[in-house]
Order: structure tokens, then sequence, then C-alpha cells
């Protein structure tokens, strides 16, 4: 037999060169050098919570990101995707409960000129109705097509499962409520809740950061402050009960969903319970993914993660599997959550997730567009490049009788809530016979 | 949609210098015919580790569909040292991440790491190299996998496979070309461990692989490690190649076919372009061409297709069935996609993309329309190459296909030497009677 080379010395997790401004408007500005190849990555962040679940909010905001690029008093669509293209740069416009992003790069000599565009569309967007209404039958289609993928349709089951009357319970827009938004409403929108204050613009790449923080004070000094500011409720407790089944005729995987509490970034839990989940099932070495994969073959890409945002967290157990195994591939999920949550891991598979934590987060600072994600996310919730650090200590340090204790409050099969979508013809009556279910409607009859 | 007035752009100095990357690169031959790449970049603590074995879907024999995606999945099933699971662990316990992936032309290995773990990367695809565990379990196992995979991916979804299982069989009459690379079930359950040997011995032989390293790491220290861990594999040739030539297309061919979840009509057209390999200054302005029609707000199509006209909803355009122009060989072709809204008529937008192609055959290109478009490839080129994993595969391709792992610095510059001129030619050339065409009928939408 031949030895496994042992890893040679760990080295130190280094902070790339930051420099931060908060411009007179309000605006924060965070500008990270890293000149690996001569591009710069633009990520602005601007809060667009709703204070209460309101599918009209979620539509125009929808239509806002898709129409924000679609004309100012001076340039066209195309006009604007030819400038941008002209320094090899491009801007796409994303929005999600929490908020509007608006993401792009270009070349690194092109950083002024795409500052300029974006101060363009931000303080002069006119929402002008031909593109208005080309956007919006788009949207539309874009609507339909994700309703008809099963990872779509599982997860706003999920989301209405889990989050009731609170804003993220709805996170895809109805097709009447998307009929009915105006231009005017969108300019109504845009003139309420694009403002700098509160918002945050990262800027990476290859460019001195004091130059790049320069370049966005000359361009988006203009942007205008004021605007309202929302408070989003928190989340609300997982409510435990019986399993909620979704039909699709006709389906040959079932989706299996499975919602357990989690907790924010900065939470003293949080190290200790990151590593539970990946010995659970949040990565390919984990119990639950080489129990029904490479064991079992029930499924392809089972995966497990926390997913963070701004009014709370929550983790997500997903696995789609063939329709017939549908039952026994829940038991194995429930025998390994309730594995990880009364016995304590053992300390091999503890080290092996510790180094895989601490490993991405390297990996994940090592590009551009990497550092961007990162910067801009962190961000959102108040943190600093310099959380990574501290974070990659807490998970140096976190102990067994730390991650099993974070097992058995967060992971514990009690406390789950879990959807299934699939042929309910076929699985339901194996399904309840694993736990108590009933039957759902489709998440989005909602016309 | 009335055209918008006109209004003075703010000046803007001219198009910006298309900048490069100048990664050094070294290459040698071990004497068991392995090809090796380093490109070293001590920037970030990292690493990516690519190993590319020059076999692909179009080197499965009839009867085996799905075979060279299968065996992809065995090859980390265990290997001489590792038992099954442990190729993952040692990875994943390293701080890393995995993958492997099969191409038309190729299959690949990799991993990205923090640049501690360079060895025990090398160590662990050296190890399967000499050869893995193919036992009768895994392979059921992992024909299980596979059909999960095959379901998430084409058979539960809408729009599942197209185009690029759909529309090969349509272009192409050889096996080789024209076969569903995913493979059908009764192939994939057929497959035998026999088979699984033969198919390692014959195409993953040490001269039939190259091994690109790039990241954190001293160039002696890391060549005296490949030495180390790959000097031992034993050499077997590589296998000779075998010729996939077709002939181009002389009339047009369309096929129809249902698609019971799509809600949507859909429709994919393409055309032969030059031999990517042999005829590198003639394929690349097809390249170049396909962005010009298809990339952003300010392309041809999305001006006519979907922003003016509004007989499709989105479009695409790229080369080569798997959308990688710098990892194909001959045949392959260029592809434009469009999902049109509902009751969207077909043949309607193929009219249209043909007046658009002829637009620019007989009218040129806008002023500026060319170097724009060459900046944001560089740009895309650039961005590609900066995550040391995506810099380790590309270059370990370039070596297997080329013999050239340097081309990647030469990349953003040779699309910004494509004349218009060329471009215009290339386009002129995207005529009906050379296409192959599928459409997707919706059965989705109830």
């Amino acid at each position: 037999m031949r030895p496994l080379p042992a890893l040679g010395p760990t080295r130190r997790l280094t902070l790339p060169r930051t420099a931060e401004r908060t411009l007179s408007n309000g605006l924060t500005v965070i500008a990270i050098r890293r000149p690996s190849v001569p591009l710069v990555e633009l990520r602005l962040r601007i809060p667009m919570p709703s204070a209460r679940l309101s599918p009209a909010h979620v539509a125009r905001a929808s239509l806002l990101s898709q129409t924000l690029l679609s004309g100012t008093s001076t340039m066209s669509t195309v006009d604007i995707a030819a400038e941008l293209q002209r320094v090899g740069g491009a801007l796409s416009v994303g929005a999600d409960p929490d908020r509007l992003l608006v993401s792009g790069n270009a070349l690194a000599s092109g950083l002024p000129r795409i500052l300029e565009i974006l101060r363009e569309v931000l303080t002069d967007a006119t929402y002008p109705a031909p593109e208005v209404n080309t956007e919006r039958d788009r949207l539309i289609d874009r609507i339909q097509v994700a309703r008809s993928q099963p990872a779509h349709l599982a997860r706003a089951a999920l989301l209405r499962r889990i989050y009731g009357s609170h804003p993220y319970a709805v996170q895809t827009p109805g097709l009447a409520q998307v009929r009915s938004v105006t231009p005017r409403a969108l300019r109504a929108l845009h003139d309420e809740r694009l403002h700098p204050a509160g918002s945050t613009l990262v800027i990476v790449g290859d460019v001195a950061p004091a130059r790049a923080l320069d370049a966005a004070e000359e361009a988006l000094s203009a942007w205008d402050g004021g605007g309202k500011e929302v408070r989003q409720p928190a989340t609300p407790p997982l409510v435990p009960g019986p399993l909620t089944l979704v039909d699709r005729p006709g389906s040959v995987q079932s989706s299996i969903r499975i919602a357990l509490p989690a907790v924010p970034r900065t939470h003293e839990d949080h190290a200790a319970l990151q590593l539970a989940n990946l010995v659970f099932g949040g990565y390919f070495s984990s119990r639950w993914v080489e129990n029904i994969r490479e064991d079992k073959g029930y499924t392809y890409g089972p995966h497990s993660l926390i997913e963070h945002s701004t009014a709370g967290s929550v983790l997500l157990v997903s696995a789609d599997v063939a329709t017939e195994v549908t039952a026994p591939a829940l038991v194995e999920t429930l025998y390994e959550l309730g594995r990880i949550a009364t016995v304590p891991p053992g300390s091999d598979e503890l080290e092996q997730a510790r180094q895989y934590a601490l490993g991405t987060l390297q990996l994940g600072m090592s590009t551009q567009s990497g550092l961007a994600g990162l910067a801009s996310t962190y961000a959102g919730f108040g943190l600093r490049l310099d959380y990574l650090a501290d974070h990659a200590a807490r998970l140096a340090r976190a102990t067994r009788e730390e991650v099993a204790e974070a097992a058995a409050r967060y992971l514990a099969p009690a406390r789950a809530v879990a959807v299934v979508l699939g042929d309910a013809d076929r699985v339901e009556s194996s399904v309840a016979a694993v736990l108590p279910s009933e039957r759902g409607e489709s998440p989005v009859d909602d016309e | 949609m009335p055209p918008k007035p006109k209004t003075p752009k703010p000046k803007t100095p001219r198009a910006p210098k298309i900048p490069s990357t100048r990664y050094p690169i070294e290459r040698f031959t071990l004497d068991n015919g392995l090809r090796v790449v380093l490109a070293p970049d001590r920037s970030a603590p990292v690493i990516g580790v690519a190993v590319v074995y020059d076999v692909g879907i179009r080197s499965e024999p009839e009867g085996r569909t799905g075979f060279a995606h299968l065996f992809e999945h065995l090859m980390f099933q265990g290997s001489e040292n590792l038992e099954k699971l442990a190729h993952f662990r040692h990875v994943q316990g390293s701080g890393g991440t995995f993958n492997g992936s099969t191409h038309l032309d190729y299959t690949d290995y990799y991993e990205t790491l923090p640049a501690n773990a360079l060895e025990r990367a090398l160590f662990l695809e050296a190890d399967r190299m000499r050869g893995p565990r193919l036992t009768e379990e895994n392979l059921r196992n992992q024909v299980d996998v596979v059909k999960e995979e095959i379901r998430v991916n084409v058979l539960n979804r809408p729009y599942g496979g197209f185009p690029w299982l759909k529309l090969p069989p349509v272009m192409f009459d050889t096996f080789p070309n024209a076969h569903d690379g995913y493979g059908s079930f009764g192939d994939l359950e057929s497959a035998t461990v026999d088979d699984a040997r033969a198919f390692f011995e014959r195409y993953y032989a040490a001269g039939n692989a190259v091994l690109a390293v790039s990241g954190d790491f001293d160039v002696a220290e890391a060549t005296g490690l490949v030495e180390r861990h790959f000097g031992d594999v034993p050499a077997r040739p590589a296998p000779q190649r075998p010729d996939f030539a077709e002939p181009d297309l002389t009339a047009e061919r369309r096929h129809a076919y249902e698609d019971r979840l799509a809600p949507l009509p859909a429709v994919a057209a393409a055309w032969r372009v030059p031999d990517p390999i042999v005829d590198f200054t003639a394929y690349l302005p097809y390249v170049v061409l396909a962005e010009v029609l298809t990339d952003g707000d300010a392309s041809r199509l999305m001006q006519r297709l979907v922003l003016r006209d509004r007989i499709a909803t989105s479009v695409g355009g790229y080369i080569g069935f798997m959308g990688e122009p710098f990892e194909v060989r001959d045949p392959t072709a260029l592809v434009l996609q469009a999902h049109l809204p509902p009751g969207g008529d077909v043949d309607k937008v193929l009219r249209t993309v043909d007046e658009e192609c002829e637009r620019i055959a007989n009218d040129g290109l806008e002023p500026g329309e060319l170097a724009r478009t060459q900046a944001r490839m560089a740009a895309h080129l650039l961005r590609d190459t900066d995550a040391v994993l995506g810099r380790a595969l590309r270059m370990a391709v370039l070596e297997q296909q080329r013999g050239d792992a340097g081309l990647i610095n030469d990349l953003p510059r040779l699309i910004g030497e494509v004349t218009e001129a060329e471009v215009v030619g290339a386009a002129a050339s995207l005529r009906p009677s050379r296409r192959a065409a599928v459409e997707v009928v919706p059965g989705g939408a109830r």
C-alpha cells in the first residue's frame, strides 16, 4: 500500500487590501484589491424588503429588476448594453425578498465608465412603456417555465408552508400581479426605494482601492439620498406538523424538501451548527450523501445547507429521488437526522468537516467574483470581510461537545417541516407510513 | 417598439485595448507518455488540479450509449490504494472540492484545494490512473445514480436535454456524433464490469492523458512531486483517435418533438463550422459571430427577435453542443436557440434569423459593433481563467487537443484580431440549406 501523503503546513488566511468610504449621500463603498486578472467586479446591494406579505410588491420588484436597464432619458436599452460592452462590461439586476442586487464586471480600464452608466440608470431610469410591456411579457413567460420545474414548485410549496404570512412566503410573483404592474408603479417604487442610504457598493479587482473609492464617489455622489426605510419582521419559528404532499402527476421523481431551524452567521452556535450540518449532509463526504447516494443509489445530487436571509436563517435539506424509493429515502433521511441529533459525531468525521469548512473559505476568496459576492452578501448583514477570519477561528475551535449540542438543538427530526412534491397517487400510502401526511395545494394556483 | 430618439452619447474614448494574461507555463512529458502542464500563480494560497483523458461521448461503443459518462462515475469508486468513498473524503478532508465531467471529446477529473494539499491531490489522481476498483456492486450502484442524474436533468424537467441531446441526431448520421451521450436506461443497465475494464485499458492510458496544475506552488517542487507520483504509472500507448468527420448538410433538416412538461415552444438551429483544431483561423470568426448575434441586449438577435419583433422571449448562441468553443473538435456547429412566447411561430423565428444573417452578410457590421463584442469576449475569457481550476482545465484541454496550453494567454488577443470581413463571411455561410433545426412542441401548457 502506498501511504496517503500528509498535508503541508496550513497557510494562514490573509485578507486582501480593502478600503471603505461612506459617501455624503449615505452610500457605503467597499473596494478590494485582487489584481489576478485585469477586470473589475461590481455588486450594488440596495435593500428592498417588504413590511408585510405583499404579492404585489414581489411583482413590482421583480419587474423593476427586469426593466432598470431598459432606458434613461438619454439612452435606450440597446445603448446601455452597447456602452457597457465597449468597456468589456455588462450589468444584470436581480431581486429577492431582501434586496435588489445590481451585478456586473468589465475590463479594469472601464471602471469609470461602468460607474457612470450605473449612475445614469439609478438617477434617470425612465421605465418606458414599450420596454416595460416587453419585459412584463417575458417575465410572465419565465414564471411559466419556472412553474414547470419541480425544483421551483417544491421550493415554493416549502416557503409557503414555513413562512405563512411572512413576506418570505411568496418569492415568485403570480401572473395576474405581474400583468397589473404599470410603468408608473415601477417609477414610484424606484423613487421610494432605490436610495444610497443603507445601500452598499462593492468593487473588487485590478484597481487600487483608493482609486476605486474616488471613482465611485465621483460617479455616484449625485445619486439622491432620502427615501423611506422599511423594516422587515423577523421570520416566524418553524412549526412542525404533518408532511405536506404536493401532487405532480406523472412525476418520475419525488422532490423531498425539509426545513430545520438555523441561526444567523453572528450567533454563537453558528460555527458548531455549520459543522454539524456538514457531518450530517452538507457536503459529499457526509453521512447522508454516502448513505442515500453512494450506498443506496436513490438520488444524484442531495444537499443540505443553511440559507441566511436578513430576517432569519433556515436549514434546508433537499433531494430528488426516484418515485419508487420516495418513502425509503425519507426513512434514511430521518434516520441520519436522528442519529446526528442524538449521538455525538466521531472525532475523525468532525475533523474532516472542519478542514472542509476552513479550506472552502480560502477557495471562496480566491477569485474576484468570489470576493465580490462574499463582501456584498456580508455587507447586507452588517458584516465585513474580517468576518471570514473570525469565523475561521470559531470553526477551528468548535469542540465535539458543542457540535453535538448544536446538532441536538437544530437538526432533530422532531423539529423538521417536510414537503414532498411528486406523483401523490403513487407515493402517498408509503409516505404516510413514515410520517403523518396531508395533501397540500399546488403552490401556484393563484390566478 | 418605436426606436428611441437618438441622443448625443457621452464622449467616450476609443474602445479599450484588449488586455491579456501572462501566466508562466511549464510543459513536459513523463517517460510513460503523460503530458504535464504547470502554471504557477502565487497570488492566492490555492491550487487547481485537472487530469483530462482523450476519450468522450463520441468514442463510446454502439449498444453502450452513456458509457463514457458511466465510466467517469466509476473512476470515483476507489482505486489501487483507496477504498470506495476514500477519494471524496481525502479531497474534502483537505479542504477541497472535486468533480468530473464527460464531454464529446474528453473526460475531465479535477480538484481545487488549499495549496498545502498539492501532493495529496497528485497522489489521488495518480492512484486512479493506475486503475480504478471496478466491481459489480459499485457498477450497479452508479448505474442507479446515473439514472437519477438523467431523471433530474432530462426526464423530470421541461426542456431536458434541449438542445444538446436533441440536435445532434438531427444534424449527424453516424453513431459517434448522433447518439444520446447520457445513454438509454437499457444500455446503462446492460453495462458490465468487463466493459469497464476494456474501456479503461484502451482509453485511460497515461499516454492518452494530460495533467495540469495551476496556482500556488514552486515549479521545481511540483515537478518532483509529479514525477514521484505519476512516474511509475505503467505506460500504455494512446489509442488512435478515429476520424469522426461527416459531410456538411446540403439540404435543411428539421425535426419536432413534444415535451410534455414544457410550457412554451422553443427552437434550436445549428450550422457546421470549420475544424476548430486544423483550421483555427477560419474557425474563430464563427466564435465571434455567435456573440455578435446573441451576447446581451445590444446583440443582433436580442434586438430583433426579443426587443423589436417580440417573437422570442430569450435567445442564446454558442459553438459546440456543450457550449465550449475551445474544448471541442470537428465536427461541430454554431448553435442558436430561442424560447418563444405561448403560441409563437418557430418558422418565423428561423426566417428572421436568416434575415439577420443576410443583413450582416450584405451590409456588414455597425461602427464599433465588432470592437465592443470583442472587448466583452475578452472579459469573459479572463473571468473564466481567474479561478485556478478553470485555468487548469482549459490548459489541460488545450494541451491535449492542440499541444498548446499557452494558447490560454493568447485567446483574448486572437479574438481581438478577427476582422469584420471574416465575421461577415461567417454570417454569409449560415444559409438555411446548411441548417439542422429541432423544435420543442409544448405539451405542458395546461
